[in-house]
């Protein structure tokens, strides 16, 4: 098989993984992630608890699936968000022409010359910790890369001969947008999203690791990872696990993002 | 190449200002109270005036913000609630502690990437190229705060070799460097191994071949320096993630730099602390960035006379 291939198929493999686990992991591990027994705090695994117990005797396999869900979710949603805000807002600095093109890119350039963790965790600062607000401190650093290669490629794609010909067959701007630019942009746009789901889940981790993210008893990966660090020596489990679990989602993603950077001949090796 | 300086010396004043007017909106105009985050929600109404009096949020936006610009020309950037201290004092106390761990994430970055680079981009395809960026892959998919814990669990707690947390001599920085400058390794490692791939098939390259240089040779010795121009530029882009990683390695090794200082004082609801640690933070990585662009001219002449 060509390593290209290989890419395509290993990243698809683990992120398919990933969200088998988010959405049957809680019915198929069957333990609450929230219910809570002293007697079996930092239990060792055994039968019924395959990854043993934290420090309050919860189900660490149980509160792992739950952190996937919730990974998963906030990224889905970032993703989308930024997506949308992104195609619309780099649609319209690549049609609506100088004026709209320039106010729009000055906006994107500022927010680029803000490293993004540090913009997220600016406003998760002041916005305060929960769901939406991480989601919108996500987003806020997410939109940009998507504005600019949606801009980017339009103005690129403007200038092809099959859309200059379209336009001089007298092809609308709508049929023009539709027909010819858009699809020739869901390539790119699934590669910087598939790369986009594995920067969310880092920086949710990362986040919730400085206890800015979903606020407690919340499972997210990055909380487990924070509250594991006080019993490295004692349970490496509590800490490793969920280690384990976001680079294996952050593999998945990058390699699908690879693999279908050369499905759709962005990347040439 | 002075003139090539200036201009882009020039260049920073829109986005510096840009990056001042951001931090300051993200405090002032975000929806909420930061009076009210800061002293909590059952606050009397006379202390949360007095708050905002102190802080000048009874002012006009406009007011309050060429306050915050005429303060920051002065070296002023307020006075912190939480630890009763100026701001630029208590930034200027932990800043070398986060440039000394930048800078050593730096070194360690540059030392596994470029052997790494090199050794794939010379025989693209071939096994050694396949391990260093099966490493790339693996470097760039494990974030510093899963790495960190999983070095300090190995080389601290079960063979004791580095120091667990805290700033001292070198011992103290191995772990968190390595922890900060994997991720870049990658990064770096990546670029410069597709740099010298593309490289490699250049007419120079094969006319050198020609007059007898070896093929391994000539691309050291001739397109090396050429394949380090997207180098320098992903290093420049790549600070952002590394005074970012920064604040997260900081935490995890309990390193007393500006992260740390951050990350308190969101805690303890500082605005004018958290508010003077984005702006360096962010101020910082505009200048590695112009740093980074002054370089270009000194690796590739054709920059320079452009």
């Amino acid at each position: 098989m060509e390593r290209r291939n290989a890419s395509l198929l290993a990243g698809g493999l683990l992120v398919v993984l990933v969200a088998l686990a988010a959405v049957l992991g809680p019915g198929l591990v069957g333990g609450d992630p929230f219910r809570m027994d002293l007697a079996r705090s930092l239990a060792a695994p055994a039968p019924g608890h395959w990854l043993g117990c934290d420090v309050l005797g919860r189900d660490l396999l149980a509160r792992l699936v739950a952190g996937a869900r919730l990974s998963l979710g906030v990224a889905t949603a970032v993703v989308g968000f930024s997506l949308l805000f992104g195609s619309i807002a780099g649609g319209l600095a690549g049609v609506l022409g100088a004026a709209a093109d320039a106010a729009i890119m000055r906006l994107v350039d500022v927010l680029l010359a803000f490293p993004g963790f540090l913009l997220a965790l600016g406003l998760v600062a002041v916005l305060g910790p929960g769901l939406p607000q991480l989601v919108v401190a996500l987003t806020a650093m997410g939109w940009t890369g998507y504005a600019r290669l949606v801009r980017g490629e339009l103005l690129s794609l403007r200038e092809r001969e099959y859309v200059v010909a379209a336009r001089a067959l007298g092809a609308r701007t709508g049929r023009l947008l539709f027909v010819h630019l858009l699809p020739a942009l869901l390539g790119p746009l699934m590669v910087q999203a598939s790369f986009g789901f594995g920067g969310i889940i880092v920086a949710e981790a990362g986040l919730s690791f400085l206890g800015l993210g979903v606020p407690p008893p919340a499972p997210s990966w990055g909380s487990l990872l924070d509250s594991g660090r006080a019993f490295l020596l004692v349970a490496p489990r509590l800490s490793t696990a969920p280690a384990l679990a976001i680079g294996l989602s952050v593999l998945g993603f990058n390699l699908l993002g690879d693999g279908l950077a050369r499905r759709f001949g962005l990347r040439s090796d | 190449m002075i003139r090539l300086a200036v201009r882009r010396l020039l260049s920073l004043v829109p986005v510096a200002l840009g990056v001042v007017t951001l931090t300051f909106l993200l405090v002032h105009l975000v929806p909420g109270d930061p009076v009210v985050a800061m002293l909590g929600e059952n606050a009397q109404p006379v202390d949360l005036l007095q708050m905002r009096h102190a802080l000048g949020l009874d002012r006009p936006l406009a007011s309050q913000y060429a306050r915050f610009v005429a303060g920051l020309l002065h070296g002023d950037l307020g006075y912190s609630i939480a630890l009763r201290q100026p701001v630029a004092r208590l930034i200027a106390e932990r800043y070398p502690a986060t440039a000394e761990l930048a800078a050593a994430a730096l070194a360690v970055a540059i030392v596994i990437a470029f052997p790494l680079g090199v050794v794939a981009g010379v025989r693209p395809g071939g096994a050694a190229d396949l391990c260093a960026m099966s490493f790339a892959v693996l470097g760039v998919s494990v974030p510093h705060v899963c790495l960190g814990p999983l070095l300090m669990l190995v080389f601290s707690l079960e063979l004791g070799w580095l120091p667990l947390t805290g700033r001292g001599g070198l011992a103290h920085l191995v772990l968190p460097a390595v922890t900060l400058g994997t991720a870049l390794a990658a990064v770096v490692a990546r670029m410069l191994r597709q740099s010298l791939a593309r490289v490699g098939s250049a007419d120079y390259l094969r006319t050198a071949r020609a007059k007898g240089l070896g093929a391994t040779g000539a691309l050291l010795r001739h397109g090396l320096r050429n394949a380090l121009t997207p180098v320098v530029s992903i290093l420049g882009l790549e600070t952002g993630a590394l005074l970012t990683g920064a604040i997260i390695t900081e935490v995890i090794f309990s390193w007393p730099g500006l992260g740390r200082l951050m990350i308190g004082a969101i805690q303890a609801r500082d605005y004018p602390l958290v508010e003077g640690c984005v702006l360096v933070f962010a101020l910082s990585y505009v200048l590695i960035n112009l740093a980074t662009d002054l370089l270009y001219p000194l690796i590739d002449p054709r920059v320079r006379h452009g």
